[in-house]
């Protein structure tokens, strides 16, 4: 049964595809000339080069984390192109109709057809191309309500005051390793501020795509939810079938004031990698949010593809009555690593979390769930609820938790409850004397195990999460 | 419907099967009945093709087809059912997202098209409520958290819903009180036609008064060693399977 198991996990990785279009490629290497270039090309203030060579300077006395569960060679930081353009966005498109025919048939083939999925579903879509955002949707009906949803590039051009006031004060430049690479050569990303009150009338949602080789993304996202406002965005992310590994290192800062509300969905299908574990992408990446008095940040992700992934997106619950919750879905296949899970801060009283977290591993792969709750003694009354529950597909895949714990109020009420099952044998067959085969039958049985995390993403988001898995688990039995 | 010649068949190396013949026609009930390890349970599972069930020798026919030669799902959706035993929980899947993709698998297969999801719904209530089955367990994951008689009385629905044309019952009657015992026996009863058989697996006489079979085959050593009607079912329940042994058959 595991050989019929083990043959389901083949499949062929469906965003594999190069598009030839035209770009203008920073030479590989990084010293501080790399980073006035980034900052030259951006025409960024005086400041925001300052920011960067700080981060820079930071960096270069850091070292790489060695403490995740996850095994890759050292990866050379010299040999990756930190910037990368497509030529024909040097001047900007003013509208789709400008924006190169290539780039756009790119995003087709994605199953993102800009025009199609802005009126139907009502999404409004940054794409940010190796390290340029192209083209922002629907950037003029939000400004009516006061939305500023825009490349972040532009933002620091345009809302400096903003921009100033919160980069980096949730992701501190020095908070790690990769938050200082990316604080010093962070290429573009999105940029959203909610004004007070604001309820955003539409999906905010970014699709991010590495289409050149050897070139690393290094995005930035701040999203600014201002008080009583509220915000659901989703991030999508494919690359190219490289042999090469390919290193994204992004950083997302969410800040939730008094009674605001962030939903955060991530669909991540960057490149895993082939059968072998040859290529793939290293996705490590630093998210947070802070939520102010009675503000409530909800990170949602399913995390299908990358060869490496390290990612805790984060919520530090400052403000009292604020609520943090983590829903994952984390699948591996193949040679994949995951090592990924949440950190969640209680800072002020009556606090509460919830993690609910969903690892399924299948052939050669390992995945880990590291989260960590902390109660510091300020946080009277607090809550935390965890669950943690693991897949194991076939017999040489393995399934890892890392809770951390750490209490210093003794008002706090924590649950951790874990299991870890397999897609049994009875299971199968119960499903194929039914009448289904078995790639239905592993695909409805994950999708089962993954129920509660698909329910908490937006309804057209959730329907592409479960294809995608049942994509990712093709060829797994046979 | 069912012919089987000289069947031979290992479970984990182990000969379980030892040339068992059995011809079924349509619109036939045959109970087996024998000892404990005397190849009962095997026998379904080896019809139906589960994993670690190989067969040695021996073939099996099945509406003209070379049972052996198709897929676990194939000889399901060709009309063959098999109730377990023990059914398995799914959790997180819907016992009614479970059931249409059966359903719809099996009519895809005969060249119809899928129900509507409103059709579907109707036809399941109704299912339901024959096996006196609170429609809410539709909404529920498959068999999660189910007690024993909930779970057998989820199978008779399914058999209900699939309409197969050869239904083998692996003593669905364990662990049933008689309640339960008698609402699947009027399921099964309910589905009696000139055009479908049943082949039921029990260890007990007592099934056979609800579910009354037109030939009762002991079962012995992996082969059929006596085989009359409901009355060698009491003979069986008064006097054991120990004389049959003793007879040398």
């Amino acid at each position: 049964m595991s050989e019929q198991v083990e043959s389901l996990i083949r499949k062929e990785y469906a965003a594999g595809f190069h598009s030839a279009i035209e770009s203008d490629t920073l030479a590989p290497g990084l010293d501080e000339d790399t980073v006035r270039f980034i900052s030259a090309q951006k025409q960024e203030p005086e400041w925001m080069l300052d920011w960067r060579l700080k981060a820079f300077r930071a960096w270069q006395e850091m070292a790489e984390p060695t403490w995740a569960h996850v095994h890759y060679p050292e990866i050379d930081f010299s040999s990756i192109s930190y910037y990368s353009a497509p030529k024909s966005m040097k001047d900007r498109p003013k509208s789709l109709d400008e924006v190169d025919p290539e780039l756009i048939a790119t995003y087709e083939k994605l199953g993102i057809p800009l025009h199609e999925q802005a009126a139907l579903a009502g999404v409004a879509v940054d794409v940010v191309f190796d390290s340029v955002s192209v083209v922002t949707t629907f950037r003029e009906k939000l400004r009516e309500v006061g939305v500023i949803f825009c490349p972040i590039s532009d933002a620091i051009r345009e809302h400096p005051e903003l921009v100033k006031k919160y980069l980096g004060s949730v992701v501190p430049q020095k908070d790690n390793f990769y938050s200082a690479l990316n604080s010093a050569v962070f290429s573009d990303g999105s940029f959203v501020y909610i004004p007070k009150g604001v309820r955003c009338p539409m999906e905010l949602s970014t699709y991010f795509r590495i289409n050149e080789l050897n070139t690393g993304q290094f995005e930035r996202t701040l999203i600014i939810a201002d008080e009583g406002s509220y915000v659901s965005y989703l991030e999508g992310c494919t690359a190219p079938m490289r042999d090469e590994n390919q290193l994204h290192a992004a950083v997302v800062e969410l800040v939730a004031l008094d009674d605001a509300q962030i939903k955060y969905s991530t669909v991540q299908n960057w490149y895993p990698g082939d059968k072998e574990g040859k290529g793939g992408i290293y996705n490590f990446v630093t998210k947070r949010g802070v939520a102010h008095k009675n503000a409530r940040i909800s990170w949602t992700q399913v995390e299908t593809g990358s060869a490496v992934t390290w990612k805790y997106p984060s919520c530090i619950l400052k403000g009292d009555n604020s609520v943090g919750e983590f829903y994952s879905v984390a699948l591996t296949n193949n040679f994949q690593q995951a090592d990924t899970g949440t950190k969640m801060i209680h800072l002020g009283k009556n606090t509460r979390s919830t993690i609910v977290a969903k690892g399924i591993s299948a052939g050669r792969s390992n995945s880990a769930y590291r989260g960590l709750v902390r109660i510091n003694p300020t946080a009277d009354g607090a809550r935390n609820y965890t669950q943690c529950d693991s897949l194991l597909i076939g017999d040489r895949c393995g399934a890892h938790t890392f809770p951390y714990i750490e209490t210093k109020n003794a008002s706090a009420v924590i649950e951790h409850e874990a299991t870890t099952s397999k897609v049994s044998d009875d299971q199968l067959f119960l499903c194929q004397q039914r009448g289904l085969d078995a790639e239905k039958a592993v695909s409805m049985i994950v999708n089962g195990f993954c129920r509660e995390v698909f329910k908490e993403l937006p309804m057209e988001f959730a329907v592409e999460a479960g294809k995608l898995l049942e994509v990712s688990l093709e060829g797994s039995v046979g | 419907m069912l012919e089987i010649h000289e069947l031979f068949a290992k479970v984990e190396g182990k000969q379980i099967l030892n040339g068992l013949n059995l011809s079924i026609k349509p619109g036939e009930v045959h109970a087996i009945m024998g000892p404990n390890g005397s190849g009962k349970s095997t026998l379904g599972n080896v019809l139906t093709g589960r994993a670690g069930y190989e067969v040695i020798s021996g073939d099996a026919s099945f509406n003209g087809k070379n049972l052996f030669d198709l897929e676990v799902e194939e000889r399901a959706r060709d009309g063959l059912f098999l109730a377990f035993q023990y059914p398995v929980e799914i959790p997180g899947v819907s016992n009614m997202e479970f059931l249409k993709a059966s359903v719809d698998a099996r009519r895809k297969h005969l060249g119809l098209l899928d129900l509507s999801s409103f059709d579907f719904m109707k036809l399941a209530r109704e299912s339901s409520q024959k096996v006196s089955l609170d429609p809410a367990f539709l909404k529920r994951g498959v068999n999660e958290g189910f007690s024993g008689g909930e779970k057998k009385r989820n199978e008779i629905m399914q058999m209900m819903l699939l309409e197969p044309s050869l239904c083998i019952l692996d003593e669905t009657d364990s662990g049933l009180d008689i309640d339960a015992l008698q609402v699947v026996a009027a399921g099964v009863n309910a589905m009696r036609s000139s055009s479908r058989s049943f082949i039921v697996v029990t260890h007990y006489q007592r099934l056979l008064d609800y579910i009354v079979p037109d030939y009762v085959h002991v079962l012995s050593q992996g082969k059929i060693v006596r085989t009359g009607d409901k009355e060698l079912a009491r003979e069986l329940e008064a006097k054991g399977y120990g004389w049959l042994e003793e007879e040398g058959v």
